[in-house]
């Protein structure tokens, strides 16, 4: 059995005896006898540590790792530096808890306050806060944020990430929010729809930008449309795009939320990932969570304490913007680390790259009999093309050469294939690729 | 009519300007007991206050007390001043008035300065 | 010491990738970026340095004694995090196909096995990233449930005032308006306060037992039964779990549905404030509201069912803080059935040691054995001689040791909550005793020193009103973008 328990049975002896009872049974006298659990638990015997890990390796080791992975649909493999990985396994960033100690504690708040302003600079707005869970939640807290005693109605487009819009309704489900979905056609946002929608009691309007077909959507456009009826305006981008692609502020946004998961953060099948949040001013005290702020200490120096703390739970108790208390700070760590180590350029390095990859894959794949791209317009990363015969039986092989093609789009999407391209992907992978899929769909 | 700041149990001060107007705000023994402010959440020129029940909340470091309207009315306007300077509350706490309200149809029960004091 | 943006030099930088080798698309001007981005231009090795001396800004639980109340800072075991690191789970994209992820499930459906054991419940959702998100998404099963049964007059969750904060401010973003019941002077719920308050509006009831000032509730069963009498479910908050593991299961205590913290009781560490993972469990009358699919084994192969019609929807995307959970995964692994035992025994033996030796200089408010943690109460020393929690917490940091939680629960008065945790030996134990009875001396003797500290930490005490009111909340760049 493996434990983290150092004092012997000897020294619990010495213990016991000092708190003045004969045994351990004693200090637990207060629960019931009819329910104290005289069995053992049904979980096996513990292990050492050599055997846990040759148990917990077999196990990983029946998930198939592959190297090649043109699937994004929210989670993204990009380059990872190795000092990234690096930093953010020091036992200090690790196992600390929230910086409710400042004085011992500069270090972890002074990485959020760096984080914050990056996240700021990304946005082109003016306040962030220290993170949420993930880019789902993150858009669900930005529409509770908008919502006003006249203002309840949050439209929501379509072309969002189906995980998000599930989050925003689960959200929302038992507010007086009412959240509608504004129609996409040919694969983004109707405008004329979104005219029609809009009044005023909308609170707020969501758009994912590139959304979740990969599309470039009018976004400025929208922002105009969104402020004429003095609504808020939330846009969910991808943070890798924003090394080339308009800040959502250029954009109009009042609120600018997202999936930070692409710096520097493993796919790790699904998390942790970390929600990122920002805002213009004037929202500033609506933000849910953490927050780090500037001051000075007793001795007149520069230091950083967790501030606007009367926004949140543990003071507001059930008036507070959110319940939000842990958050994913390592994650938020692991971000500033990978844009300090990439800068402004290699982050528009690895921007221009996954486009521009993306293009060239969607060109040779649109050659391919019966492969097309299903929705025209300008995009990014990703696109959806159909698929030349059973979508399946194309993937299936594709794995069996440990590719991981596009996603298999559902609902009326059915049949088509969401695809994704990073710097990862070489040429020559793409190449092979086409190659693949020529031979497969050729039969 | 005499001009004179009435208060209530709960802290609050009130100055009617006339029979249906008044300035509301907290007493300095309450300002001394939140310590320092950072932020007062007031409510918008339009809303309607009730008597006894809260219409503002007052922010330190690690706390937030609700502020309770001694009257019952339409707020006519709110001391925007505060929105960026708390600290005028902590400094003068009977100068830094949080709303003004008209129209006022009811009250709570108001003591005068010598009874408030009296009773803290 | 500088910021990262301070440190930056133009034309700095560090070389990580290649060149594209496909033709460069262009972005349309009406998508082009125009503002200037202002991201650190600095080397590798700067970045390094800076990060270490962040590290060394830094106090984290390889750093010494952390009995962190309400908390639990254990030891976060070094084999979880190298497993969490395998590629054969850190590289696997939560949209493969499920024949590719077939021990990610595996991780899934072990720990909903051993949890839901530990717990007595019949299945474990970890969709939930964090405790509070755990307690929302709980609170939305009991909504589902009420809704389903047309019992639409529920709408009221009753939360005890020693509570802590993320409970109320669940409720209210769950859609439900809270009911504070007053705990009796010892730190209880109240059995007669209770049923003066619940009724056929009663939704459910949420609770910490052990409760927020360390103490194990006795009457634990005729609180569970007042709620279901009344028609309302009862929720257990785990926040306190590392107290009762193998000894007494909340399943057993009335309770139908809990959260766990995987990041206080099941060793994952805290990532200065997170990742953490708070999966939701619950009884079969609950199941089919969960967010998330049910994973299941058919044939020897793990799959999803059939996401349930009635599931309340996810409240994140993908499968919660999934690394979180190999880790805890691991843990209970390494540890096994007695092991978790062992462990709670000993979280409680160490809490018990150290009231009991501080019970001759300390006010400790509640009276008996406290369980994992207990709080003491430094009222008459703030009124003797104006010496208060903060300042006593301050002072512990100039002797190299965390504070407890200070100002919690707010049912006492200048609390110091201490929760020493079981992976702390009996000498760390003394010494921590011997430094409390030390700083409670010069408290009395010079108060004014107290009053001082930190003197020896890299800053003084900071200006948390100036931060509040004047709020700076980024770095600004001057114009030159320097």
């Amino acid at each position: 059995m493996g434990t983290y328990v150092p004092n012997t049975k000897k020294e619990q002896q010495e213990m016991l005896k000092e708190i003045g009872v004969s045994d351990l049974r004693e200090l637990f006298r207060a629960i019931p006898e009819e329910v104290f659990l005289e069995r053992p638990l049904n979980i096996p015997a513990g292990l050492p540590e050599m055997a846990v890990q040759q148990k917990m390796s077999g196990i990983a080791g029946k998930n198939k790792v592959f190297h090649s992975i043109f699937r994004g649909a929210g989670a993204y493999r990009h380059y990872i530096p190795s000092i990234v990985k690096q930093i953010t396994s020091k036992e200090e960033f690790v196992t600390a808890y929230t910086p409710y100690q400042a004085e011992i504690s500069q270090g972890i708040l002074q990485s959020i306050f760096e984080y914050q302003t990056m996240i700021c600079e990304l946005t082109g707005l003016d306040v962030s806060n220290a993170s949420v869970y993930d880019g789902a939640s993150a858009a669900a807290e930005a529409v509770i944020m908008c919502k006003e005693r006249k203002r309840t109605k949050a439209l929501v487009a379509e072309s969002v990430h189906p995980e998000t819009l599930e989050t925003i309704q689960t959200y929302c489900s038992g507010t007086d929010i009412e959240v509608v979905l504004v129609p996409a056609k040919e694969g983004r946002t109707d405008i004329d729809e979104l005219r029609r929608m809009i009044d005023n009691e909308t609170a707020c309007v969501l758009l994912q930008q590139p959304n979740y077909y990969g599309i470039l959507e009018d976004a400025s456009l929208i922002g105009d449309i969104v402020h004429e009826k003095d609504a808020k305006f939330i846009l969910s981008c991808n943070p890798i795009s924003l090394g080339v692609l308009k800040t959502p502020a250029e954009y109009g946004a009042d609120i600018a939320v997202g999936e930070g998961q692409p710096f520097g953060i493993p796919l790790s099948f699904g998390g942790p990932y970390l929600g990122f949040m920002a805002a213009t001013e004037k929202l500033m005290r609506r933000l849910p969570g953490r927050i780090v702020g500037e001051t000075k200490d007793s001795r007149g120096e520069r230091a950083f304490v967790l501030t606007l703390q009367a926004r949140e739970q543990h003071i507001r108790r059930e008036k507070a913007s959110s319940n939000i208390c842990s958050n994913q700070a390592l994650c938020a760590m692991t971000a500033a680390v990978y844009l300090d180590a990439m800068g402004a350029k290699g982050l528009r390095q690895a921007a221009e790259s996954s486009m521009s990859k993306a293009h060239y894959l969607a060109e040779k794949l649109t050659k391919l009999k019966g492969f097309h791209l299903v929705y025209s317009g300008e995009f990014f990363h990703e696109f959806v093309t159909t698929c030349n015969g059973n979508v399946d039986n194309v993937l299936a092989a594709l794995e069996k050469r440990g590719i991981l093609g596009g996603y298999p789009l559902s609902g009326k999407d059915e049949g088509h294939l969401l695809w994704c391209v990073t710097e990862m992907n070489t040429k020559e992978e793409m190449d092979t690729l086409v190659g693949i899929l020529e031979e497969v769909t050729k039969a | 009519m005499k001009k004179e700041y009435l208060y209530t149990k709960s802290h609050e001060w009130v100055l009617f300007l006339d029979e249906k107007t008044a300035r509301i705000g907290i007493s300095d023994y309450a300002q001394g007991e939140l310590g320092d402010l950072v932020f007062i959440n007031l409510p918008e020129a339009g809303d309607e206050v009730v008597a006894g029940e809260e219409f503002a909340d007052v922010e330190s470091v690690k706390a937030v007390s609700n502020i309770y309207s001694p009257v019952t009315g339409t707020v006519r306007a709110i001391n925007e001043e505060l929105l960026d300077h708390p600290e005028f509350v902590n400094s003068d706490a009977t100068e830094a008035w949080f709303i003004e309200v008209e129209d006022i149809k009811d009250q709570v029960e108001l003591l005068t300065e010598e009874q408030y004091k009296a009773q803290l | 010491m500088k910021l990262i943006f301070e440190k930056s030099n133009a034309g700095r930088g560090c070389e990580l990738l290649p060149e594209c080798d496909v033709p460069v698309t262009s972005v349309d001007d009406k998508f082009r970026r125009n503002k200037e981005l202002h991201l650190p231009e600095v080397s590798e090795t700067e970045l390094s340095r800076h990060y270490t001396e962040l590290m060394k800004r830094t106090f984290g639980v390889n750093d010494g004694f952390y009995p962190l109340g309400s908390c639990t800072m254990k030891y976060n075991p070094k084999v979880n995090d190298d497993i969490a690191k395998l590629s054969g789970f850190a590289e696997i994209h939560p949209l493969q196909p499920v024949g590719s992820a077939q021990g990610c499930l595996e991780v899934m459906k072990l720990a909903e096995e051993y949890l839901s054991e530990v717990t007595g419940m019949d299945a474990m959702d970890f969709q939930p990233a964090a405790g509070a998100h755990g307690e929302f998404t709980g609170l939305k099963l009991i909504a589902a449930y009420h809704k389903e049964r047309k019992d639409t007059k529920r709408t009221k969750i009753i939360v005890p005032d020693s509570a802590h904060g993320t409970n109320p401010a669940s409720a209210a973003m769950a859609g439900f308006s809270v009911i504070n019941v007053a705990s009796t002077k010892e730190g209880y719920v109240d059995p007669e306060e209770l049923k003066k308050v619940v009724g056929d509006d009663t939704a459910g009831f949420m609770l910490t037992n052990p409760n927020t000032v360390g103490m194990f509730d006795e009457n634990i069963l005729e609180i569970t039964k007042i709620i279901h009498d009344a028609g309302g479910l009862n929720y257990y908050d785990g926040a306190n779990l590392n107290a009762i593991m193998g000894l007494v299961r909340p399943g057993d205590m009335g309770f139908d549905v809990v959260h766990l913290n995987l990041h206080k009781t099941f060793s994952t560490p805290h990532g200065g404030g997170g990742p953490g993972s708070g999966p939701v469990g619950c009884k079969e009358l609950l199941i089919k509201y969960l967010p998330s699919s049910r994973i299941i084994l058919k044939d020897g192969k793990y799959e999803y069912a059939e996401k349930s019609p009635e599931s309340i929807g996810r409240v994140k995307a993908f499968y919660g803080n999934f690394l979180i959970v190999v880790r805890a995964l691991t843990y209970i692994l390494t540890l096994g059935g007695e092991g978790l035992k062992n462990a709670s025994e000993n979280a409680v033996l160490n809490a018990n040691y150290m009231m009991s030796k501080l019970q001759e200089s300390f006010e400790i408010p509640f009276s008996g054995h406290c369980m994992h943690e207990f709080v003491i109460s430094l009222e008459q020393l703030k009124q003797e001689k104006g010496v208060s929690a903060l300042d006593f917490a301050k002072t512990l940091l100039d002797y190299g040791m965390h504070p407890p939680t200070m100002y919690f629960p707010l049912i006492v008065h200048e609390a110091l909550m201490v929760e020493p945790t079981e992976t702390e030996t009996k000498e760390n134990l003394e010494l921590a005793i011997e430094v409390y009875k030390k700083v409670l001396e010069q408290a009395k003797s010079d108060p004014e020193l107290l009053h001082q500290s930190p003197v020896k930490t890299v800053i003084g005490r900071p200006d948390e009103v100036m931060a509040a009111r004047n709020p700076i909340l980024r770095y600004q760049f001057n114009v030159n973008g320097e």
